[in-house]
């Protein structure tokens, strides 16, 4: 018969012996079987806490892959075919819903790379996104590659991937320039974020805020800018607020390059904060009316002040505003 | 969908075959075409190419188009290169007493487009018969129009000829 303190020492030495049976069965006082318990519990906690971050590990870095992803550029994401056969889609929406009218689409130079510049409306579910490009792709063809500059948390939304395949693509200086430079129209709202969410009552003002980065891009590659302007989205909600506080408040003016968290009422939600969901729009009458192009240095010099190129190019689209401001007489009607 | 629409003008086959041969008169007798712009070295005849565009809603539709069938005073017909798919017929038969029978086919749609592919085409089939039925009545108009000039110039002829 072994010694009963030799064997408890040997299974202390040990460290798994029969807690709970299974390892040896040798009889611990209470103390010990405290400890072990403790032990057992703080790695059994650590594995959890250890599997746990393994997890999250790998969640934020297939989220952070497919953002990443998301909001890379490859031209090679839009598919004409793919445009094509959601144009009916697209046509029934614009022509039923908005009952969308786009004026003078043949100022769009036919051949080429060129910069349209529009002003933003309507929210988070802004019209001018889907009928501009239907309007586009029917004119000139499926085949001319055209792109439009998105948010970045659009693109990162479940709507993404099917946005890129319609030539979306991440808002940035280098993905605007390699489509110009293969050749494609771009679209790009200056406003972004901030004018989309402007108050109902400020329907009629362009307000791009400053950003002039537009300018130096048509500058940098010369290409003609050809504005685009669009009433009747602010009529899809009652947009209230932009909230710029609100996104201060809760730093998502640094976190998530939101300098707007919206307030607005809207369908489904009444009262709608963020719009991240988006919301069902108001059957407004939108209207699209496309300008002249503006070759840059033909009409400012071969040395262009930016600032009086962006002034211009936001006077004519407001001059253009007012005119169709005046235009409609009633609000969602048009 | 297809659409088929006809009208009897009182002129003869030749006059009207003549007017639709001439790209140049598209513009003054369609209807909702906002463009129908040559786009081939060849103006007209088999294989002459065109950019034609309707307003339908709130896009202006259509694309490249070829002339597939060519058989004079008779058969004109054309099917879509780039665009919808689009194919169009003109048919002149005679009628007797001077009349002929103009008959437009219009065939439309897009393929692979599914279930909202179908509901556009009859949702637009309103528009586009409206388009194709003024666009006869404006031919009908047109070529008449032109008849009558021609037989008041060939009235007035023989009288400036003599002095």
């Amino acid at each position: 018969m072994p010694d009963p303190a030799i064997l408890a020492e040997k299974a202390k030495t040990n460290g798994n012996a029969g807690v709970n049976g299974v390892g040896g069965g040798f009889p611990l006082s209470p103390p010990d079987l405290a400890a072990r318990v403790r032990d057992l519990a703080g790695r059994a906690g650590s594995e959890a806490i250890g599997a746990a971050t393994s997890v999250a590990g790998s969640v934020l870095g297939v989220a952070r892959s497919r953002i990443g992803r998301a909001l890379s550029a490859d031209l090679d994401d839009r598919d004409p075919d793919f445009i094509r056969e959601n144009l009916p889609l697209a046509w029934l929406w614009a022509t039923l819903w908005y009952r969308a009218e786009v004026r003078n689409l043949g100022k769009v130079p036919e051949h080429g790379p060129v910069l349209l510049v529009g002003n933003h409306t309507g929210g988070n579910m802004a019209p001018e996104v889907i009928v501009l490009p239907l309007a586009f792709s029917t004119y000139f063809g499926v085949e001319r590659p055209f792109y439009q500059l998105a948010h970045n948390l659009v693109l990162a939304s479940p709507l993404g991937p099917y946005l890129r395949r319609f030539g979306a693509m991440a808002a940035s200086h280098d993905h605007a320039t390699r489509a110009l430079q293969a050749g494609a129209a771009v679209l790009v709202f200056p406003g972004g974020d901030w004018e989309v969410h402007r108050p109902s009552w400020q329907s009629s003002k362009i307000d791009f805020a400053g950003r002039k980065g537009f300018v130096k891009l048509a500058l940098a590659q010369d290409v003609p800018i050809v504005p685009v302007v669009t009433i009747g989205g602010q009529e899809t909600a009652l947009f209230l607020s932009r909230g710029a506080w609100l996104a201060k408040l809760t730093q998502a003016d640094r976190l998530l390059r939101l300098k707007v968290i919206p307030i607005s009422l809207a369908l489904p939600w009444i009262v709608n904060i963020g719009d991240l969901l988006g919301h069902v729009p108001l059957p407004a009458k939108i209207t699209i009316e496309v300008l002249d192009p503006i070759d840059i240095k033909e009409q400012f010099g071969p040395d262009p002040d930016v600032d009086e190129v962006y002034e211009h190019v936001v006077e004519t689209m407001q001059d253009t505003l007012n005119c169709l401001a005046a235009e409609r007489r009633f609000p969602i009607l048009g | 969908m297809r659409i088929n629409e006809s009208v009897a003008i009182s002129a003869p086959r030749q006059m009207i075959w003549d007017y639709l041969a001439e790209p140049g008169n598209y513009l003054h007798f369609m209807s909702g075409v906002t463009r129908w712009e040559v786009a081939s070295e060849q103006r007209s005849g088999l294989g002459a190419r065109y950019r034609m565009l309707m307003r339908v809603g709130s896009a202006e539709v259509g694309g490249l188009i070829e002339m597939v069938e060519w058989v004079p005073e008779r058969d004109i017909a054309w099917s879509s290169v780039t665009g919808i798919d689009q194919r169009g017929r003109w048919r002149l038969r005679e009628e007797g007493d001077g009349r002929t029978r103009v008959e437009f086919r219009f065939a439309y749609g897009v393929a692979g487009a599914g279930i909202p592919g179908y509901v556009a085409e009859v949702i637009a089939s309103r528009t586009i018969r409206g388009h194709v039925r003024r666009s006869l009545h404006q031919l009908k108009r047109q070529v008449e129009h032109e008849r009558l000039r021609a037989e008041a110039a060939r009235r007035r002829r023989p009288e400036t000829a003599t002095p």
